[in-house]
């Protein structure tokens, strides 16, 4: 067959694509295992990282960690009901798609390193969109239900520089301290438009990322829908809450 | 030029070719000072500039486009006869991306911190020019062995040019090496200068090799 015709040229993408495609498939199914392995050690990671500084730290402290302090990890449904389903069959961004009654919505307890015994943190996994992509992460709520502990935020395809900037310390660390509830109302901290404003006295507001405001309107906007869905469970935790103190 | 390369094609197939001749030989050093991608081409800036804030990912920059360089101009080389000119660029881009994303799913499973810090760089391997311009230039039109030495040499240029960027930029401006705290270490109380972790950092780090590059082999741009 010459080489120049149309015959042989469509033969020839035919056969390349096979042979790309199958060992395209080879490998993405070889390495799944540890693909899944090292994801859900990232999730692990995550979580402990929004309540304290994991940068220098093995794989095994981190595990060590993870299961001296997370005490207890469980899915809530919307109305705060606990659901019979483990976290690692929940995957949030699955979830995310979903009318927020339906949704299911994993929690996690961290323990109160001063406090042994007691519960010092909630961390909460939330989904969005950004500009250009996802972006998801993990606040972690002191054991009051209202006070930001810290937050891990990542994204997939934010711009560098600008939107991608959610997954630094740096602008994490804005939101610690911060408040998601006025009284007895949520009132979900925000990110402001404009950079290198001072928003210390203001427990809902949070330094903006110049040239990202889509950014963090999605930010925002994840904060709010991931607070508003776990709201019922929230309130009968900070009842419970109650309870405890005046035993 | 044309006909010198005659020649040479001609001798070859009377006596063969040992594999590390002086022009094999120069297939290698040549890319990794006189004709180096990076400084003296100018390619590749983008993930230069991007990626060289610390030695870590920038190493592993540099072996992962070692090795989709080596492997895509030795596959392009050996089908090189039955490439259909009509659509070379497009099966040299899928030779391409294969290797890139077998690549990424390797550092996925085995380096998944370096994977998620290199991000899109990874995938962007793909359209390095780099790596095409020694497919399209070099190995559609020679042999499999010559093809990979000079994939050997100019990915090895890229990775060195990538390395010595990280290295400086990492100790100048984070004080560290691997992360490893090397200022601290000899007692020394050091401030990080922010400016080298952002990419004008690594803009000045890659003039200033030019610059210290030309000045020692004399190199000079042909007007």
């Amino acid at each position: 067959m010459a080489k120049k015709s149309n015959s042989y040229v469509l033969i020839y993408t035919i056969i390349l694509t096979v042979v790309c495609g199958s060992l395209l498939g080879i490998a993405s199914q070889a390495l799944k295992p540890f693909k899944e392995a090292n994801e859900a050690f990232d999730t692990k990671k995550n979580i402990l990282g929004t309540t304290m500084d994991l940068t220098g730290k093995s794989a095994k402290e981190v595990n060590e960690l993870y299961s001296k302090l997370v005490v207890a990890s469980y899915v809530v449904d919307a109305s705060g009901k606990k659901l019979e389903i483990t976290v690692d069959k929940v995957s949030v961004s699955d979830e995310y798609p979903k009318p927020i009654a339906e949704r299911k919505l994993p929690v996690y307890e961290i323990a109160d390193p001063a406090k042994p015994g007691e519960v010092g943190y909630y961390v909460f996994p939330m989904w969005g969109f950004g500009l250009w992509d996802s972006i998801w992460g993990y606040v972690a709520l002191k054991s009051d239900l209202k006070t930001i502990e810290g937050t891990i935020f990542l994204h997939k395809g934010e711009t560098p520089g600008l939107g991608a900037r959610i997954t630094e310390k740096e602008i994490q660390s804005r939101f610690k301290g911060k408040s998601i509830m006025e009284g007895s109302d949520l009132t979900v901290v925000q990110m402001q438009k404009g950079e290198g404003n001072d928003y210390s006295g203001k427990p809902h507001k949070v330094d903006g990322m110049s040239g990202a405001t889509i950014t963090a309107v999605g930010l925002n906007k994840m904060l709010v829908q991931y607070f508003e869905a776990y709201k019922s469970y929230m309130a009968s935790k900070s009842g419970g809450e109650v309870s405890l103190v005046t035993q | 030029m044309a006909e010198n390369t005659a020649t040479v094609e001609e001798v070859k197939e009377i006596v063969s070719e040992p594999l590390f001749s002086k022009k094999n030989r120069k297939l290698i050093t040549d890319p990794l000072d006189g004709d180096n991608p990076i400084t003296v081409q100018v390619l590749g800036i983008c993930s230069a500039l991007a990626i060289t804030a610390q030695m870590k990912p920038a190493l592993v920059m540099g072996v992962a486009v070692v090795f989709v360089m080596c492997c895509s101009s030795l596959v392009t080389s050996l089908i090189r006869n039955t490439i259909p000119s009509s659509i070379r660029i497009v099966v040299q881009l899928a030779v391409i991306a294969t290797f890139v994303i077998v690549v990424n799913e390797l550092l996925l499973a085995f380096v998944y911190d370096v994977a998620k810090d290199l991000g899109a760089f990874i995938g962007l391997i793909i359209t390095n020019c780099i790596v095409m311009g020694r497919l399209e230039a070099f190995a559609t039109n020679n042999k499999p062995w010559p093809s990979f030495l000079d994939a050997l040499g100019n990915a090895f240029g890229y990775a060195i040019i990538l390395v010595i960027v990280a290295f400086f930029r990492e100790l100048l401006g984070a004080g560290s090496l691997f992360g490893f705290k090397v200022f601290e270490a000899v007692g020394l109380d050091y401030q990080g200068n922010g400016l080298m972790l952002l990419p004008a950092g690594a803009a000045i780090v890659v003039g200033l090799l030019i610059w210290a590059q030309r000045s020692w082999n004399g190199y000079v741009e042909e007007a």
